[in-house]
């Protein structure tokens, strides 16, 4: 797949002397979903608006689709669309006319076939003549996607798409980021919220400080950082692990039975030995389960690292 | 050049001012009436003429450049920081545009406006006075270098104001005073000599002076001191903008 977004040693100092970021570098291939993952003041929206033209970069390149965005900077931004974390609408305008608008400023000749596709990709449709003011927050964050799609962009920014919104309408945003792949579009979105970026990226990257700590496949992450963990259920419920098996790395579970942790991807996990050393100290077993931490607990122990 | 960006924001512009049309149209037009009535019928039938042009006449000018200074200047400070105010400037900044589109695109629908106000004052006077133009194409073109030169002063305002206090201020605190002590009410030479100095450098006394030479034929000031003002301080509001866009001052971090 080609590269559709390269950035290049980019960092931002502020006047004030904070650095918001300290040389990024992030390469976007054609057609996937990257999910930004980092707490707050950890730079995702300074990277996203120095990438869409909003905020300068103090140094470094950024190149999309091949053009550098700020020498072509009109051929680079006619790539790009950005869904802004705020709602930030007219509030006196239809729905019709804010779409119309933004899809002028890029250059577009007016086309409301077109629009009206996007609003019924994005089920908005019967609310088109609609003033913004009148509909839901929902609604509204539609109005937004509505607004960054309506110049067919190849790559669109979601910033915090899903904050502060209810269960039901994040998943109906994880749908529409799944339709918007089906047509072809590269989608970077930032997001605090793990299981966010484990439902819908195809890779995730981990920001913090401004500084990116980590890129990779999000089942790749999952499954090298991945500490495993396998549960022993007995028989016979105990109260301490048994002395002969002192030397493995075993707790109680709650339900007296046995956890053993071990890195899934060691050559040599233990778990065979360990099989066998239950049965010689009389133990027998019931049932037995494996389980993987989640991307939260590696996010988590990245960040805490990172501060350390 | 971005056309379709440019009338984007100008149809966007033209939009709010006719979806708000009282306040944008209406009510300049009423408190002009108000003007003419006040000091072109009541008190101006005890003053006799003023150059020759009976006072209701000669105020007309004036009272034209103190509407459309103040609404070119409003308007375009309205158009660029309310987006900057509610945040939809993402978008301006985002778009494959260039800031002097964007100037374009709300100068010229600021300026469009105040023009068509001056247009609507104009038309209205004719009510009141009787009024023959002297010079027809000067008095459009002296209207409408005024309305694009205001609009551009307002642009700057708009980029520079934080709240709309500072937006107001410029327009309340130092327009409206410069209007009326320019000339809009009286000649220059009912004054006495040492404020006929001082006035001089009232810059709005040139605008005044020229729009009412394009009506009457005659002037405060010479016709060329007239030109040159406005081609100065237009030229001064450019300049402006152009060190605006080279810094991104108040619009990019």
């Amino acid at each position: 797949m080609a590269t559709v977004l390269n950035v290049k040693g980019v960092t931002k100092t502020y006047e004030g002397g904070h650095q918001a970021l300290k040389g990024v570098d992030l390469e976007i291939e054609e057609g996937e979903i990257l999910a930004l993952l980092g707490p707050n003041g950890a730079g995702k929206t300074t990277l996203i608006s120095i990438i869409c033209g909003i905020a300068t970069a103090t140094s470094g390149t950024i190149t999309v689709g091949g053009y550098d965005h700020a020498r072509d900077y009109r051929a680079a931004r006619n790539l790009i669309g950005l869904v802004p974390q705020e709602i930030n609408l007219e509030p006196f305008e239809t729905v019709m006319n804010s779409v119309r608008f933004s899809r002028g400023l890029f250059g577009k000749p007016r086309d409301d076939a077109r629009i009206e596709e996007i609003l019924k990709l994005l089920s908005l449709h019967d609310k088109k003549d609609n003033r913004i003011m009148t509909l839901s927050g929902g609604m509204k964050r539609r109005v937004l996607i509505a607004k960054a799609l309506c110049h067919d962009p190849k790559i669109l920014f979601l910033d915090e798409p899903t904050a502060g919104v209810d269960v039901e309408l994040r998943k109906d945003m994880w749908e529409i980021v799944a339709r918007l792949k089906e047509t072809g579009v590269t989608v970077i979105l930032t997001t605090h919220y793990i299981e966010e970026a484990e439902a819908m990226a195809d890779r995730i990257g981990v920001i913090s400080k401004g500084e990116i700590l980590l890129v990779e496949e999000k089942d790749a992450l999952i499954k090298r950082l991945g500490q495993k963990e396998l549960l022993i259920e007995l028989d016979a419920p105990i109260d301490a692990v048994p002395e002969a098996l002192a030397h493995y790395p075993l707790s109680v579970s709650d339900e007296g039975g046995l956890i053993y942790s071990y890195d899934a991807q060691a050559g040599h996990t233990g778990i065979t030995g360990l099989l066998s050393d239950l049965r010689e100290a009389g133990l027998h077993l019931a049932d037995l389960s494996t389980r993987q931490s989640s991307l939260e607990d590696i996010f988590v122990d990245l960040v805490k690292e990172d501060a350390a | 050049m971005n056309w379709n960006a440019i009338a984007a924001i100008y149809r966007f512009e033209m939009a709010r001012t006719f979806r708000t049309l009282v306040q944008s149209v209406i009510s300049p037009v009423l408190s002009t009436s108000l003007y003419f009535i006040v000091f072109g019928a009541a008190i101006g039938s005890r003053i006799d003429q003023v150059e020759g042009v009976s006072y209701g006449a000669f105020i007309v000018p004036g009272l034209i450049m103190l509407t459309v200074l103040t609404q070119s200047t409003s308007n375009a400070s309205f158009g660029i920081y309310f987006p900057k105010f509610i945040g939809t400037v993402y978008e301006l900044l985002s778009a494959p545009i260039s800031f002097y589109e964007i100037v374009i695109g709300y100068v010229g629908a600021a300026a469009t406006k105040a023009f068509m106000i001056g247009m609507i004052i104009f038309v209205t006077a004719h009510f009141f006075v009787d009024l023959t133009i002297a010079h027809p194409v000067w008095m459009v073109l002296f209207l409408l270098l005024t309305c694009i030169s205001f609009a551009l002063l307002g642009f700057i305002i708009g980029i520079w104001a934080g709240n709309f206090e500072q937006l107001q201020l410029v327009p309340m605190l130092v327009i409206t005073p410069l209007v009326f002590l320019g000339g809009s009410f009286y000649s220059i030479s009912m004054l006495p000599p040492v404020w006929q100095t001082i006035t001089l450098f009232n810059p709005v006394v040139y605008l005044i002076s020229g729009f009412r030479w394009a009506f009457f034929g005659q002037a405060d000031v010479a016709l060329g001191w007239s030109v040159a003002a406005i081609v100065v301080f237009m030229a001064a509001c450019l300049f402006t903008i152009g060190w605006i866009f080279r810094t991104g001052y108040k619009l990019r971090s």
